[in-house]
């Protein structure tokens, strides 16, 4: 791997493509060893793609066309453990299936890609968006990455890579785009020359793996005396991650002139009210602000991009201003108090002696659309709880009662 | 480097043992005997894939390991899944010349649980798929590990914590999946049945396994004294008998249609009785009950049945 260069427009290639297949094209570029391939809609169109490239002899993988997402997942853990660099992709019930085996990946710190296009959990069976899937995957042990863009896909997907086989980490990473929003949209889309994708990330340099010469057991039985020191440590290694995200984001840039941090901030830093969500919700939540900014009002979006590990002190400091944060989030918890992304953001801020306000907005489930005016409308009814100094813990908004 | 299979006891004492002693299963049980059998009809660099059960949990209690050879456990149902991927991540990495090893063979091991039951649909989509895996269930007949409850592996009439023998009830009343000719209907080029009272033919059999292309399946008996409530000194004898009274036939099958059977079976005038074997093992002590008579001579016509249906396909009349 030689220093990172900025690549000179002319070798930019710029199409216009899906998430799915800016995904897609991404993984082409990784030079993956293996990926598991099994189809679920809105993710499919990836391990189509992809497969279609390995056809085609413009990838030197092997693709596993596996017979379930339990055994996807099983056969990334599998290839990862002898040192591969492998991917899969996934969403909804075939996330819910590989469930046990998501624990498993990153408890053996398999640095494994899992792509998701978020989609609903049946029933009833439902194909569209929410982000019930990922967000029940919250304590597996993935890192969680959601994206906006199909460019931010694209670019996502490849640094990934290089943050899951550092050494520091070694952590398997969930890259989320929103399912059909996101996923069957067509957007303009920046790739880079295949070779500096591959000096960028160079080879995987597997920490351990399975090795006849050097003879390992992996995944044992540990008991009361050992297990929660293996939980101590994946812990630590989730700690890890934001330095790591830093440097690599930095060499990334250095690349592209592209850079997304752990969360995007915009327009908040005067604001009083600031919108908190992510994945395709911050993209039309901008689109609200600019115009309620013209109005005079003051608000902005903070746009979170890190799910796990939490960038808890980061963003303490970014909202700790505000009067109010609204959230809105595409995912109830059935019974709770709150619901996941307000629930993350009320801890963070527990402790501070002036707290903003927290207000929550379930929205968007099933697909339901959730267009500007949802946006100004949680915004407005912020407003009236500010004046009120009271709010409800949170309200579910678009939804027929 | 490929060693020879090691088939005179002069030579099996000289092959590395793959398991250490300590490795904590119960006295008696028949399971690393067949591990250790496995060991010596390898043929060099090796990596084996384990689901969760009695052998996967008992041998590698962190910090400790009874393994010698690099090994794998992920889950209960994934040992061919996991499998799938170790073997085509070692095939394109070499490709790619970043692997030094010129062949490694790949092993999956699953109980009967993890192979009959939970594990079914990753094993049928690995024969599917071909891998040039070696997937080896050892089968004690029930869950043994979560303290004897049936499986699809469990014999009728069998008594465990799921299928009780009671009042009406003679113990599991189903059949027992016939899973080597399951394994086989997917044209499998290689599977064959062993026990580890037939060493030889165990070790033979594993190391054609292990040289076929693409996948091959090993079926191997083995007693379990702690949930067949048999003595700990008779495994090897109760592998044998199991043979002997039909149960546990001892054959091959190749490319799913060719059927041959094994020295031991074949050289069989007649069955035994089922009562020779019953009577080893309190988890058929109460078919001895006068109320299940009729149900015992159902399950010898059953097993004598399905003989003459083997000894046909085998092409022995
Ligand atoms: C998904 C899942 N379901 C259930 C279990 C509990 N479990 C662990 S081992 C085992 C029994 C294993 O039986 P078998 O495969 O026959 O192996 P044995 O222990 O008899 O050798 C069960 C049910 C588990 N670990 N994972
Ligand atoms: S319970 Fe049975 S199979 Fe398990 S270790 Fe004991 S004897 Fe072996
Ligand atoms: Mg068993």
């Amino acid at each position: 791997m030689t220093a990172v260069k900025r690549v000179p427009k002319d070798q930019i290639t710029i199409e216009g493509l899906t998430g799915d297949a800016a995904i897609a094209h991404a993984l082409k570029q990784c030079d993956l060893d293996v990926l598991a391939a099994y189809p679920i809609t809105p993710q499919t169109i990836i391990v189509e793609d992809y497969q279609k490239f390995a056809a085609d002899g413009e990838v030197h993988c092997r693709v596993i066309p596996v017979e379930s997402e339990h055994s996807a997942m099983s056969a990334c853990v599998g290839a990862s453990a002898v040192g591969a660099r492998v991917a899969t992709a996934s969403a909804s019930a075939g996330l819910a299936l590989m469930w046990e085996i998501l624990y498993c990946a990153s408890s053996m710190r398999m640095p494994i890609i899992f792509t998701v296009a978020n989609r609903a959990l049946s029933g009833p069976i439902n194909i569209h968006n929410d982000w019930s899937d990922t967000y029940g995957a919250r304590d597996s042990g993935f890192i969680q990455i959601y994206t906006q863009s199909c460019q931010e896909a694209y670019d996502t997907t490849i640094m990934a890579f290089k943050i899951a086989e550092d050494h520091k980490v070694l952590l398997p990473i969930m890259v989320c785009i929103d399912g059909f929003i996101l996923s069957h949209n067509v957007e303009r889309v920046e790739m880079l020359p295949t070779e500096a994708v591959e000096n960028f990330l160079g080879v995987r340099d597997p920490f351990i793996k399975l090795d006849p010469d050097n003879p390992i057991t992996m995944g044992p039985l540990a008991l009361t005396d050992y297990y929660f020191e293996f939980k101590e440590q994946q812990d630590e290694a989730m700690y890890a991650v934001p330095e790591v995200f830093a440097k690599v984001e930095a060499d990334f840039e250095k690349m592209t002139g592209r850079k997304y941090g752990m969360f995007e901030e915009y327009k908040i830093d005067d604001a009083e009210i600031i919108i908190f969500t992510h994945s395709t919700p911050g993209g039309t939540a901008k689109a609200a602000v600019d115009v309620l900014r013209e109005k005079g009002e003051k608000v902005g979006v903070l746009r979170l991009r890190m799910f796990r590990p939490f960038p808890t002190k980061e963003i303490v400091e970014a909202v700790k201003h505000a009067k109010a944060v609204v959230v809105f989030e595409k995912c109830r918890s059935f019974g709770a108090p709150s619901n996941p992304l307000a629930l993350e953001l009320r801890t963070a801020l527990y402790d501070l002696e002036k707290r903003p306000m927290v207000v929550d907005f379930v929205i968007g489930l099933g697909g339901r659309d959730c267009p500007p005016t949802t946006i100004v409308e949680g915004y407005e009814k912020t407003k009236e709880y500010l004046k009120k100094g009271k709010a409800p813990l949170f309200e579910t908004l678009g939804v027929r009662k | 480097m490929t060693e020879p299979a090691a088939l005179k006891l002069k030579d099996m004492l000289k092959k590395p043992e793959i398991l250490t002693s300590g490795h904590r299963m119960c006295a008696g049980c028949a399971a690393p005997t067949i591990v250790k059998l496995m060991g010596m009809a390898l043929r060099g660099p090796t990596i084996v894939c384990e689901v969760t059960g009695c052998l996967e949990v008992a041998t590698t209690i962190y910090p400790y390991t009874a393994w010698k050879l690099p090994w794998i456990h992920v889950a209960f149902e994934n040992a061919a899944a996991v499998a799938s991927g170790v073997i085509e991540a070692v095939d394109v990495m070499r490709e790619k010349g970043r692997w030094s090893k010129e062949h490694v063979d790949v092993i999956a091991i699953g109980g009967d649980g993890g192979t009959f039951d939970i594990g079914f649909g990753a094993i049928s989509g690995m024969l599917e798929r071909g891998h040039d895996i070696v997937y080896m269930c050892y089968d004690n007949g029930a869950y043994q590990n979560t303290g004897i409850q049936r499986s699809g592996g469990t014999f009728p009439g069998q008594e465990t914590t799921t299928s009780w023998a009671g009042k009406v009830s003679p113990g599991k009343e189903q059949r027992k999946k016939p899973l080597a000719e399951i394994v086989a209907a997917h044209r499998t080029p290689y599977v064959a049945t062993v026990n580890p009272y037939h060493h030889r033919d165990f070790i033979t059999k594993f190391r054609n396994a292990l040289e076929v292309e693409g996948p091959a399946f090993i079926h191997a008996f083995s007693p379990c004294p702690r949930g067949w409530r048999s003595q700990t000194g008779k495994s090897m004898e109760l592998a044998k008998l199991a043979m002997e009274v039909g149960l546990h036939p001892l054959y091959e099958i190749f490319n799913g249609i060719e059927y041959k059977m094994s020295g031991p079976s074949r050289r069989l005038k007649e069955l035994r009785p089922l009562d020779d074997y019953w009577k080893t093992q309190g988890q058929f002590k109460h078919l001895f009950k006068p109320e299940w008579a009729d149900f015992k001579k159902g399950l010898q016509e059953q097993v004598n049945a399905d003989w003459e249906i083997l000894k046909k396909k085998c092409g022995i009349e």
